[in-house]
């Protein structure tokens, strides 16, 4: 593979992507699993298919359509949220089918063959252009300034929104950001594992970080790493075996994810056991 | 003339179509040390945040030093029910008192300096868990973690601290020495204590208020069958003190011995 990355710009792509969405996946992934938004993000991921569909039909790229969106799903999650308590499950629910719904409408009024939608539901980082890459870039970087710049506001705000808003901060304005950076991700996660996949890639390496510190920056960092290991492992078995990369990635991801949690589990109950002989005898 | 810390004028408070209060008046003069008792679902942790301004007054007006509730933040500490709060949250205890040394509003590439960790420990060590600053909060007991909530709240330097349930699941070793540092802080500040413990209205504040939806009663800590029956439906609780009106006088005596 090492041979084939030196000479094909499509692997060197695909490299470069997965390095992008494990640094948006390590800080989004990490704040959304401490704020308990995952299923909101997932509902954010979903409604983008609409996009991506009325992309097709008005001949814009598709990518565009998924990123309008997930920004306006995101605003109007969470204005709705705001406005009509806590029933956000329900408001989550219906954005997620409605994003699909007009997807399949949209591609349905398309005149001719209809795309190939596999690509958006189920990622293909071999196929990532330039345009793509440049998109993403952007995207990576505005999610790591805002999330760098205020980190002490996010810290705050994500362990107690509550006192923060008591101590003068926007939180109302803070909850909209953190969603509207949600979707952001999504956009740069869709090319590497696709829509439907997305879930997987923004929970598995943040839950995997969790089990090693409880230090929130640290989190954020062993979460990237994480997430760039099973990149490139996924993408590396993916080419070696020709399967789909989207698939090896989130198979491997929560396949470690899982494992990480059962030798931690054990570890503990070593670790117990040896403390209760220890004083026992 | 006493300033009033907190005036509130015929305040209603709905949630949703439920009212939690109506018609409430309620003075609390700078300086005054304030127990708010009532049952479950009184609109007690209601009062507190409209006092906070987090929760909309329906009609009537809520004042905390003369200003509209929500607009002087600063001078208001809040001590949360910490029954309600993320304890696998990853942060330490010294960075959760930090949270109450940040400015209003934004504050990009901000870093605490030496003074403002100083004065975090400084208010671990008044609080009395200086020792555990480094510690993570999932590794705190009920105890520490609500010292840690009232050390944070000191962190803003309020005028008025507002309290909810602070010895809610706390162990009774803890329990005690919250009490003293409250009585040691009520010195210095206006405090507002929403709580169950009977203990506390006896030994403690200087005045009480009981709340059901409405307020029931406002005066001298001395709770007499009547207003307990108005409150709770029941002469509940009490009882098991031994006679209702004598509770304060029961546990003055104790206190002295």
């Amino acid at each position: 593979m090492i041979d084939a990355l030196l000479h094909y710009r499509f692997l060197q792509n695909a490299l470069f992507a997965c390095i992008l969405a494990s640094i948006v996946c390590g800080i989004i992934g990490v704040i959304i699993v401490e704020k308990k938004l995952v299923m909101m993000s997932g509902g954010i991921a979903h409604t983008s298919y609409g996009g991506v569909g009325l992309g097709y039909l008005m001949g814009f790229t598709p990518i565009i359509g998924a990123f309008i969106f997930s920004v306006c799903a995101a605003l109007g999650i969470g204005y709705i949220k705001r406005k009509g308590g806590n029933r956000s499950d329900l408001i989550i629910a219906l954005f997620w089918s409605l994003g699909m719904a007009l997807g399949i409408l949209f591609i349905a009024m398309m005149p001719g063959y209809p795309p190939d939608m596999g690509s958006y539901l189920f990622g293909s980082i071999l196929s990532v252009t330039k345009s793509d890459l440049s998109l993403m870039i952007c995207l990576t970087v505005i999610v790591t300034l805002v999330v760098f710049i205020f980190y002490q506001n996010w810290k705050a705000y994500l362990f107690d929104d509550e006192f923060a808003s008591i101590i003068g901060m926007k939180t109302a304005v803070m909850e909209y950001a953190l969603l509207v950076l949600t979707a952001m991700t999504v956009v740069v996660l869709i090319k590497v594992v696709g829509i439907i996949l997305v879930l997987a890639l923004l929970a598995a390496p943040a839950a995997a970080a969790a089990a090693l510190t409880s230090n929130l920056k640290n989190r954020i960092i062993y979460s990237i790493i994480f997430g760039t290991v099973f990149c490139f492992a996924g993408l590396w078995i993916s080419y070696e075996l020709n399967i789909a990369s989207g698939a090896a990635i989130v198979t491997l991801s929560v396949a470690c994810c899982m494992i990480l949690y059962t030798a931690k589990a054990i570890c503990e109950k070593i670790k117990k056991r040896m403390i209760t002989a220890g004083k026992l005898s | 003339m006493t300033q009033n810390a907190v005036h509130i004028d015929n305040l209603t408070v709905y949630y949703g179509k439920t009212p939690a209060l109506t018609n409430v008046c309620l003075d609390v003069e700078d300086g005054e040390y304030l127990g708010i008792i009532g049952p479950n679902g009184g609109g007690k942790s209601s009062l507190l945040k409209a006092i906070l301004g987090l929760v909309p007054a329906d009609s009537g007006v809520v004042e905390v030093y003369g200003q509209k509730a929500g607009k002087n933040k600063p001078a208001i500490g809040y001590v949360p029910q910490f029954a309600l709060m993320d304890r696998h949250f990853p942060i330490s205890m010294l960075e959760v008192v930090l949270t109450g040394l940040m400015k209003p509003g934004f504050s990009p590439l901000f870093r605490f300096t030496q003074k403002d960790n100083n004065r975090a420990h400084e208010l671990l060590e008044r609080v009395g868990i200086g020792a555990l600053a480094k510690r993570q909060i999932s590794e705190l007991s009920g105890g520490e973690f609500q010292k840690m909530l009232i050390a944070r709240a000191l962190a803003v330097s309020p005028r008025l601290l507002l309290l909810d349930e602070p010895t809610a699941s706390v162990d009774a070793v803890s329990r005690v020495s919250i009490y003293q540092l409250l009585e040691e802080l009520s010195r210095d500040m206006t405090i507002v204590l929403v709580t169950h413990d009977l203990l506390a209205i006896s030994s403690q504040v200087k005045r009480l208020a009981c709340l059901n939806g409405k307020l029931i009663y406002h005066g001298k800590p001395e709770l007499t069958e009547s207003i307990v029956n108005t409150l709770y439906g029941c002469p509940v609780d009490l009882i098991a003190h031994g006679v209702p009106h004598r509770v304060l006088r029961e546990h003055e005596e104790e206190e002295s011995q």
